[in-house]
């Protein structure tokens, strides 16, 4: 073991039933570094974390932690906690009820009795040292997420944690908490903690880390010091592949041309349960547009307004010209009309379910309740998608819940091309998932316009927005503010459109 | 990709087996076998007898098992949809057949207690209970899924008041049924030496085969048991769904209510089909289903009620006593219940793939 090294992984191996998960992978800490773990979904980026916290034990390999003489055997979490390797998921997985000092110092008592003062006192001067700006007493429902996370961040550095992993904790912040989140991690860097940080946002990576791993396909593909890893070179490394595709994407956005007349969805006063104002929408045959906005905007309800998934309150839709009602989905599904949600794991995919059963549900649903699909048909249509969209999955029957979520996201994706739809509403379909998968969700985009297919697409990254979209329905205050074509594409617009009166 | 398939597939074939739903019932079903066979080979011995009226019946163990197993494997079907898509158990179905029961005989009585000929065809008496098991199924339904109340709790309502209904519907009196061809329904047919309930199931079974391969019943249950929202965003209502589950279960009862009548011509309602939902509930868990809902197999729950029916027969022909016999059962379901646990069956299969390797390695060389 190295000198400076806080923890090193050699030679791991792990399997599961179908699938090698990780093959001879290293990974190596230093104590005060931030290590980005990076690879795209399936990669292993999440089995190393958890063969590293005991959630799944490695079949080969060693793992060596500073101050333990010879390998270490981790098997349970609280294990891997007492050796001082802490995790903060991308989940929060604290108790809101609870104080903020509560869940700091909740199930470590040695004793059975609680000194109330002296823990708020305790947990006041940890908060303090952090610089977090939160009351000890104060309810952990009510922080924000971000100041929820960094709670999470100061609990495991209280349990005197040497490495700490941080799992995706980025993706329900915003810039500015963000912000607040780098510059702890950074306090605790010079500290002498080790930091793993896994995200798939590359900025992130770029702005706060010191060295990256890269893996691929359960391999090592090598370790880099980040000033000799330009950005495009560690996506042709994640992918394997060189990679020129992002440039490409901008150039095929096709222009947005008025020629085209017939509208295939036609909305007027439009609104819905959740709060937005009615608002007036509508898509050309073969367009792309998106909504955007900050997160709350109302974007997401807007197009659940379109899909009836929330209850629709008011307003007259037309699909082709013709007047329809749209109460619930299965009446859009039957007026063409698919919807991708925003969170998958809640409203996207039937854990439990095969791949082919989540890929056929719309259209099995839409179809009918007497006519099911014989299980040929059934293999036939989940293999045709498996392939056109390169989902990576043991077999047709594997259960969902265990692909990554990409190929999660995929599945989704395919069971809605499979109904064939005239309109497809996508809502954060590249959300969590990894750039090689977002490069080929944005050309699928593009390429299902080009054939007629009509697309609404909403992204929290503005600048696939722009490579995609021809036109841009802007959101604030859960009302509709503004639409930009053209040459108003541009970020500074948008930002601007989205800030509005308020300047 | 294809070299990940190979590797799946050469996963050892005998742990596989032992990762298969079915494999718990129908192990525990193997072993009962076994066991019987040892202490006593007779066991299996089946007569061709006459019955009182003259008329040829097969007796035996074997017969018994499956004769008195198809009440509890007609409920197993209904309560296995009723976990699926409610993620909970009806527990009322004892005294909804209490309830179904006393239909029939009202039916068939009339207001006399003791009558000469039947009042009304048997047939009408059992689609009135049918309708009548039904609009209790739909009720508890409909307390579940648009009152989303948690199942057993909805179902405490007609499980507390259910058997004072059934007691309500013949005034408190038990009328008796003396029709041969209605008690021909609970024994056998003239000319046909098996019990007639034997086929009563068979033909349930039957029914739900081709509802499962007609319909898309198991998709939308599985679905809506997994991820309600996810479901209704795929176009499908869960609690009509739900609410459909719970009036198949309310026709199982009636059909399970029909042959109770049917057996002896007449039932008490206050302990008729006792505890009996508990045993459906067991049927389904020793199925290796989930309790919690999601994915399902019936044929499992099925099997599962015949294992419960031939523990109890075992038991009864090691002389153990009555009143003892809840215990013993219960060993046995504890033992049946933590083997069936995922967790240990799969350290089960682990041990059988070990086992497999240097097997593997030594053919290798």
């Amino acid at each position: 073991m190295q000198e400076k090294s806080l923890l090193e992984m050699r030679g791991i191996y792990k399997s599961f039933p179908g699938v090698k998960a990780l093959t001879n992978v290293d990974f190596t800490l230093r104590g005060g570094e931030i290590h980005a773990l990076m690879g795209e979904n399936g990669a292993g980026k999440s089995t190393l974390i958890k063969v590293l916290t005991g959630v799944h034990i490695k079949d080969s390999g060693d793992i060596f932690i500073k101050g333990q003489s010879g390998p270490v055997q981790i098997h349970s979490p609280q294990e891997a906690q007492n050796l001082g390797i802490s995790t903060v998921y991308q989940e929060i997985s604290l108790c809101p009820n609870l104080s903020v000092a509560e869940n700091i110092f909740l199930g470590r008592g040695k004793s059975q009795f609680v000194n109330w003062r002296n823990m708020n006192k305790k947990a006041g001067e940890l908060l303090d040292s952090l610089g977090i700006a939160v009351k000890p007493t104060q309810q952990l429902a009510s922080c924000s997420i971000a100041v929820q996370q960094m709670v999470a961040i100061a609990r495991a550095v209280d349990m005197e944690c040497s490495v700490l992993i941080l799992d995706e904790p980025t993706s329900s912040l915003d810039e500015s908490e963000v912000a607040k989140l780098f510059k702890l991690m950074r306090q605790l860097k010079e500290r002498g903690v080790g930091i793993i940080f896994v995200t798939h946002f590359l900025d992130q990576v770029y702005e706060v880390c010191d060295r990256i791993t890269v893996l691929r396909d359960g391999q090592l593909v090598g370790e880099y010091e980040i000033e000799n890893l330009p950005r495009v070179q560690l996506v042709s490394k994640m992918l394997g592949k060189e990679l020129d595709d992002m440039a490409d994407i901008k150039n095929d956005a096709p222009p947005y041309s008025k020629e085209n007349k017939g509208y295939v969805y036609e909305a007027e006063g439009l609104c819905s349960s959740e709060g937005i104002k009615p608002f007036s929408f509508n898509i050309r045959k073969g367009e792309v547009n998106g909504f955007t906005g900050l997160l709350g905007s109302g974007r997401s309800e807007c197009v659940r307004a379109i899909f009836g998934a929330d209850k629709v309150t008011g307003g007259r839709v037309k699909v082709n010209g013709k007047e329809v009602r749209i109460n619930k989905p299965i009446d859009a599904m039957k007026n063409g009309i698919a919807y991708l949600p925003e969170d998958r794991k809640r409203d996207g995919i039937v854990g439990d379910l095969s791949v082919k059963d989540n890929i056929i549900l719309a259209l099995q649903v839409k179809k009918g309740f007497f006519k099911p699909f014989s299980k040929a048909e059934a293999v036939k249509f989940a293999e045709e998608y498996i392939k056109l969209l390169d989902i990576k999955t043991a077999s047709v029957n594997t259960p969902i819940k265990s692909l990554s979520g990409g190929n999660q996201q995929k599945v989704i994706l395919g069971r809605w091309l499979l109904t064939n739809p005239e309109y497809l509403i996508l809502d954060e379909p590249t959300r969590g998932i990894d750039v090689g998968t977002k490069v080929d969700i944005q050309k699928l985009v593009l390429k299902l316009a080009s054939e007629g297919m009509s697309i609404t697409f909403i992204s929290s990254e503005t600048d696939e927005m722009l490579r995609t979209c021809s036109r841009l329905l802007v959101m604030r205050d859960r009302k509709l503010v503004g639409e930009l074509t053209g040459d108003e594409l541009t970020q500074n617009t948008i930002m601007n459109t989205i800030a509005g009166g308020d300047r | 990709m294809s070299s990940k398939v190979k590797t799946a597939e050469k996963t050892s074939f005998l742990s596989a087996i032992i990762r298969k739903q079915i494999f718990i019932p129908i192990a525990a079903l193997i072993i009962l076998a076994v066991f019987n066979f040892i202490v006593d080979p007779s066991f299996f011995k089946i007569t061709l007898g006459h019955n009182n009226d003259g008329n040829p019946i097969f007796s035996g163990n074997l017969i018994s098992i499956i004769d008195y197993g198809s009440e509890l494997a007609i409920l197993a079907i209904g309560m296995t949809l009723v976990t699926a898509s409610s993620r909970g158990q009806d527990i009322s179905v004892g005294a909804a057949i209490a309830i179904s029961g006393s239909v029939i005989l009202r039916v068939l009585c009339g207001t006399n207690s003791r009558p000469e000929t039947l009042q009304a065809p048997i047939i009408v008496a059992f689609l009135v209970s049918c309708l009548v098991a039904m609009a209790f199924g739909a009720f508890n339904g409909a307390l579940v899924s648009v009152f989303k109340i948690q199942p057993m709790v909805a179902t405490l309502i007609l499980f507390t008041a259910g058997r004072s209904i059934a007691a309500w519907i013949n005034n408190n009196e038990l009328p008796v049924v003396n029709d041969k061809t209605f008690l021909s329904f609970g024994t056998v047919f003239p000319g046909i030496p098996v019990q007639t309930p034997v086929f009563i199931a068979i033909v349930c079974f039957i029914v739900i085969w081709l509802v499962m391969k007609f319909t898309n019943l198991r998709l939308y249950v599985q679905s809506v048991g997994i991820n309600e929202k996810t479901s209704r965003l795929n176009g499908l209502n869960p609690a009509l769904i739900k609410f459909i589950t719970y009036v198949i279960l309310g026709l199982c009862v009636a059909v399970v209510g029909f042959i109770k009548v049917a057996r002896i011509g007449t039932i008490n309602y206050s302990v008729v089909a006792k505890d009996i939902e508990m045993d459906a509930i067991l049927a389904v868990a020793l199925g290796g289903n989930s309790l919690g809902g999601g994915k399902f197999n019936i044929t499992a729950s099925v099997l599962g009620a015949y294992v419960i029916q031939f523990l109890t027969t075992t038991l009864y022909k090691l002389q153990v006593q009555s009143d003892a016999l809840p215990a013993y059962k219960a060993v046995v379901v504890i033992v049946l219940v933590i083997l069936s646990a995922p967790i240990v069956r799969e350290k089960i299969a682990a041990v059988f793939r070990k086992l497999r390797t240097p097997e593997k390695a030594g053919s290798n060389t």
